[in-house]
């Protein structure tokens, strides 16, 4: 091997110094620094200072300040998968609905933990996206339209994994639009639309795959969200900033969609 | 299996030094720098190579972030203070005077070398990355990071024996 082995170059010095020469080539190395003094002080002189530059970096940075700390960090950047939410997430009041049957936040994060109170804050969060895109439309607010209401109903119901059943929402004034699909982080998700008497427009918004029971609603600017989760169903309910109301639409959807024991009978309107 | 806070929690020492070996003489600056790091460690962590240390990782994103959006700012730091590395900086000192006259001179030479001769230097002799992890860090080949290691080395050594407008003047022509 020795007879044919390659000079001693540039790289095979700083590969010395740096230790990161095989124990061969180290060899040759070796005895070519033999014959080469001056570069044998040279390269003493680079690892003298690798090692001086160590010390006197190591010393450097101190204690890792609270800014630096990753708990901190994955507090704040939970909504960076989201960006379009985020201006939304940071404006968000939340609000718990109280009164009977309701639940306190104390409750729900004693019973849930904060992860289904904050999965809950980002459908909700959808959802008041998904509205505020959608209610301002005038041409296409939705894909497939109140008149055919059967293929509606059928095709959101493929597409959701669950029967969905469109909720009759008459007592409070209001005529159903249509709907539309959404993706979602959680799979697929349904938006229906309906207007009221004075053309201000209110979406449900559902979608599967959540757990446990909660409620909650949110505020943001004008716009009120009333959202319930149970059985595997999530549902908010968006439109102009009235909690009563929208806390009453919600129950209302919620008899309508989940009726007890009759989970599989669709409702006819 | 640790989760990716303990995983990236471990090199922020590290990339805290990286980032002031890059941003001598502006430590503010070097956490800020870190802090963005980190959060878009974060908030990519599925799009790393998981079979690898992230550290490699960690310090390539911390060095793009440093090149595209600080440089104006950050050339304009290292040129103000050229002359002079504040003595607030230098670390404490256990070796007495002398080591600590030797710690001053020798982060005063460092701070001299260019950004690209600083990064090499540092990755290599002070966080022991390899000739290729230092390559895929800066984004160069390998051919390339070993002319900046011995450059710059040379450029440390000579600026150590008293010849002190070398880097300096290096610096400038590679710019």
């Amino acid at each position: 091997m020795t007879n044919i082995a390659r000079p001693v170059g540039e790289d095979d010095l700083q590969a010395w110094v740096d230790g990161r020469l095989t124990p061969e080539r180290a060899k040759v190395v070796d005895a070519y620094l033999e014959a080469h003094p001056v570069e044998r002080a040279r390269l003493a002189q680079y690892r003298d200072q690798k090692r001086t530059l160590r010390e006197a970096l190591a010393g450097e940075g101190g204690p890792i300040p609270a800014r630096l700390q990753i708990v901190r960090l994955t507090a704040s950047s939970r909504h960076r998968g989201q960006p379009r939410f985020v201006q939304l997430a940071a404006a968000i009041i939340l609000l718990i609905l109280g009164g009977a049957g309701g639940w306190t936040a104390h409750e729900i994060r004693g019973a849930l933990g904060w992860g289904v109170t904050t999965a809950a804050t980002a459908m909700a969060e959808d959802a008041i996206a998904a509205h505020r895109t959608f209610a301002v439309e005038v041409l296409h607010p939705v894909e497939v339209t109140a008149t055919q209401q059967e293929h509606l109903g059928n095709w959101l119901s493929n597409r959701l994994g669950r029967r969905l059943i469109i909720p009759n929402l008459d007592r409070f004034g209001l005529q159903l639009i249509g709907g539309r699909l959404l993706p979602s982080e959680n799979g697929p998700a349904a938006q229906l639309m309906y207007n009221d008497a004075k053309g201000s427009r209110f979406t449900v918004y559902v979608r599967l795959g959540a757990s446990g029971e909660t409620r909650i609603y949110l505020t943001h600017e004008s716009i009120g969200a009333s959202l319930w989760i149970d059985e595997g169903f999530g549902c908010v309910i968006v439109g102009p900033a009235d909690r009563e109301l929208l806390g009453r639409i919600g129950e209302m959807v919620y008899k309508e969609m989940l009726p007890e024991g009759n989970s599989q009978q669709r409702k006819e309107s | 299996m640790p989760d990716r806070g303990e995983l990236i929690a471990a090199h922020i020492p590290g990339l805290r030094r990286f980032a002031r070996a890059l941003l001598r003489g502006d430590p503010e600056g070097a956490d800020d720098l870190v802090q963005d790091t980190l959060e878009r460690a974060l908030a990519n962590w599925q799009r790393r190579r998981a079979d690898k240390d992230p550290r490699s990782w960690l310090y390539t994103i911390l060095y793009n972030r440093f090149r595209s959006e600080c440089t104006s700012r950050i050339r304009r730091g290292v040129h103000q203070e050229l002359d002079t590395v504040p003595d607030p900086e230098l670390p404490g000192i256990e070796g007495g005077q002398e080591a600590a006259v030797m710690y001053r001179d020798l982060l005063r030479g460092f701070a001299q070398l260019s950004e690209d001769q600083r990064a090499v230097v540092f990755l290599i002799g002070v966080e022991d990355l390899s000739y290729e992890e230092a390559a895929r860090v800066l984004g160069v080949p390998i051919g390339t990071v070993m002319s900046r290691l011995s450059r710059g080395r040379e450029a440390l050594r000579r600026y150590m024996n008293g010849d002190r407008q070398l880097p300096h003047t290096e610096t400038r022509r590679a710019k």
